[in-house]
């Protein structure tokens, strides 16, 4: 960031250029640090995330009394370790997350595409089962649809494709429509392009920029969304340690005291939605081509 | 008679119809012309009198609502109407080329000029990479801008405006096009750039044998450029034939006022002529002759016929009752 310029800004403003300038160290670092864990959760985690010693239950983390360090962040009510259950964890959302956030990326995009350049009927159809699709609650529809496939990894990635391509659709094909009214679409036009090669070197490449800004704020509601999902039951099924599953399992035991089982998970779905969001709003701005600097 | 002119237009007209098929405008009316190989036609008229119409339907890239009613479009002597749509698009770029009104903005800011420059060879010709992209450099050469060599790799954020103003001309002669349409190409450039472009486009026109279409309300753009101008007036061809003659000796009234209205040096005149009234509504156009409200020669005949195509000489016809012989 330039420093002379910056000493100069108020409070507010150097907030917002904290916002939008220079390189998102935080939310960088906490994705990047989340990454690292889900790759190397075998290696990292003191402990098998889904087997646990009943005689070891419900141990607080290591700085409370009666914590051991052989469970730095505590034991659930099955005796198993938390903190390798968060490692292992992260290694589900981000799998579940961007996978999620791809097939919903690849749908929207691609059918937004098609409604806006193509327009006509295809508009009509493709927009109308967007509205329709919008106007179903989100979650109860993954419910629904969670009810109805059965629970699984793999599932909760086509679920939550199915149910946020929508918003893709919408904006893609709004940024689709004033691009081809764009004279240089407009000429490869009368360059005698095909539809397909306008719609694939032209309006694609123009619309990938918005494409990768929402795919950014959308993997904090699609992690938001997968919590929910195996809090409730219908996500990734019981002993894999999901997040959301953690919070489910923990609830039971927040009146009794047991904070950290709850607590613990619920920070890690906060921060990466946070550090999501946060690098989303950053790219809006670097991905602008007028403000790149090439 | 020899070979077929380069471009002939027979009757051709366009119509826009709104949804409800109510509202009916005749952007182009009955508009007969030709063009030879290698020559210029210029055509002027006010915004609104179906200039751009005109070249979107030799194209055949209307807008949905509007449908080309009638007449034919002979290029090299074939029928454009008849051809499918897969034909037209390997017509388009490689047979007739056009530069966009706003040439600022007919880049794609996401790749390269040479990219750009090499997308039609690609489409049309089939040209792999490496090979478009030499060619891609020798027609930056041919558009006289420096260091080709390093230019073909920069993006269109790089140029000033002018430069990327050669570009999409180097664009629209990549395949050698027999005919180019240019839809006021320098309306948004300052004055210098401007002459510097028309030099340009003339040298490329010689060099390639070039038939040019200038869509334009510079009429002293067209005294410099063209050999033949086509005036248009609500829809139709008001007048058409050689410059220096309509220049000289324009016969219809509106041609007369058009160029009464050219503000010229030291001719000592306090005021500027301007042609009274307001272009017609085209979706109620006035009965008879369009011109007839704002024309100082009307007479009753122009209010209730509209007055057939008149050729004065072999290559120059007009419509007004004031040039139709036996009255």
């Amino acid at each position: 960031m330039n420093g002379a310029r910056s000493a100069t800004l108020t409070l507010a403003g150097r907030l917002a250029s904290f916002r939008t300038e220079g390189f998102p160290l935080i939310p960088m670092s906490i994705l990047g640090a989340l990454l690292f864990l889900a790759v190397f959760a075998n290696v990292l985690a003191p402990h098998d995330p889904e087997v646990g010693s009943l005689g070891e239950r419900f141990r607080p983390p290591v700085w409370q009394q009666g914590g051991s360090e052989k469970f730095l962040l505590g034991s659930d009510h099955l005796g198993r370790d938390v903190l390798s259950r968060l490692i292992f964890g992260a290694r589900v959302s981000i799998v579940v997350g961007f996978t999620a956030v791809l097939v919903a990326g690849v749908l929207g995009t691609g059918l937004g595409i098609l409604s806006g350049y193509l327009g006509g009927w295809v508009d009509q159809v493709i927009m109308r089962v967007t509205d329709t699709w919008l106007a179903l609650p989100a979650l109860t529809f993954a419910i629904f649809l969670a009810a109805v496939v059965g629970p699984s990894e793999m599932n909760i990635v086509i679920i939550l494709g199915a149910v946020y391509w929508t918003r893709y659709a919408r904006v893609i094909r709004g940024e689709v429509l004033s691009l081809k009214e764009r004279d240089f679409v407009r000429l490869a036009i009368v360059a005698g392009c095909s539809k397909r090669t306008i719609m694939k070197r032209h309006i694609l490449p123009n619309v990938l920029n918005s494409a990768i800004v929402l795919g950014t704020l959308m993997l904090g509601v699609v992690v938001v969304t997968e919590a929910a999902l195996s809090f409730l039951g219908v996500g990734v099924p019981p002993p894999k340690p999901a997040w959301g599953l953690m919070l489910a399992d923990g609830k039971k035991g927040m009146m009794a005291g047991y904070w950290w089982l709850t607590v613990l998970p619920g920070c890690c779905i906060m921060l990466m939605v946070l550090s999501a969001n946060l690098l989303g709003d950053w790219l809006r701005v670097k991905l602008d081509p007028q403000l790149r600097q090439l | 008679m020899s070979a077929p002119p380069l471009l002939e237009l027979r009757d051709l007209s366009t119509h826009y119809v709104s949804a409800r098929g109510t509202r009916v405008v005749r952007a182009v009316d009955e508009v007969s012309l030709t063009l030879e190989a290698g020559s210029t036609l210029g055509i002027v008229g006010e915004s609104g009198s179906g200039k751009s119409t005109l070249a979107l339907t030799i194209l055949r890239l209307l807008p949905p609502a509007a449908r080309i009613t009638g007449g034919q479009i002979l290029f090299e002597g074939e029928d454009l109407r008849t051809k499918s749509d897969g034909e037209m698009r390997r017509i388009r770029g490689k047979r007739i080329a056009m530069i966009l009104q706003d040439p600022m903005a007919s880049l794609n800011p996401l790749f390269t000029v040479g990219d750009q420059i090499a997308e039609p060879l690609r489409v049309h010709e089939g040209a792999g990479r490496a090979g478009s992209w030499s060619r891609a450099r020798d027609l930056l050469k041919a558009v006289r801008i420096s260091a080709p060599e390093s230019r073909v790799g920069e993006y269109p954020h790089q140029m000033s405006g002018g430069m990327r103003q050669r570009i999409v001309g180097a664009i629209a002669i990549s395949c050698a096009p027999r005919l180019l349409i240019a839809d006021e190409p320098t309306t948004s450039l300052d004055l210098t750039i401007q002459a510097q472009y028309l030099s340009l486009l003339r040298d490329l026109q010689r060099q390639h044998e070039l038939a040019l279409i200038f869509i334009t309300h510079n009429l002293g753009i067209v005294a410099k450029m063209c050999d033949q101008v086509a005036v248009m007036y609500a829809g139709r061809l008001v007048e058409w034939g050689p410059v220096t003659r309509i220049f000289d000796a324009p016969a219809h009234p509106y041609t007369q006022a058009l160029l009464g209205s050219i503000p010229r040096m030291g001719d000592g005149r306090e005021r500027l002529t301007a042609i009274e009234g307001q272009p017609p509504d085209l979706a109620a156009p006035p009965s008879g002759c369009a011109f007839h409200p704002r024309c100082p020669q009307a007479m009753a005949q122009c209010r209730e016929q509209a007055p057939p195509e008149t050729a004065l000489a072999p290559r120059h016809t007009t419509r007004c009752w004031l040039s139709v012989p036996a009255r």
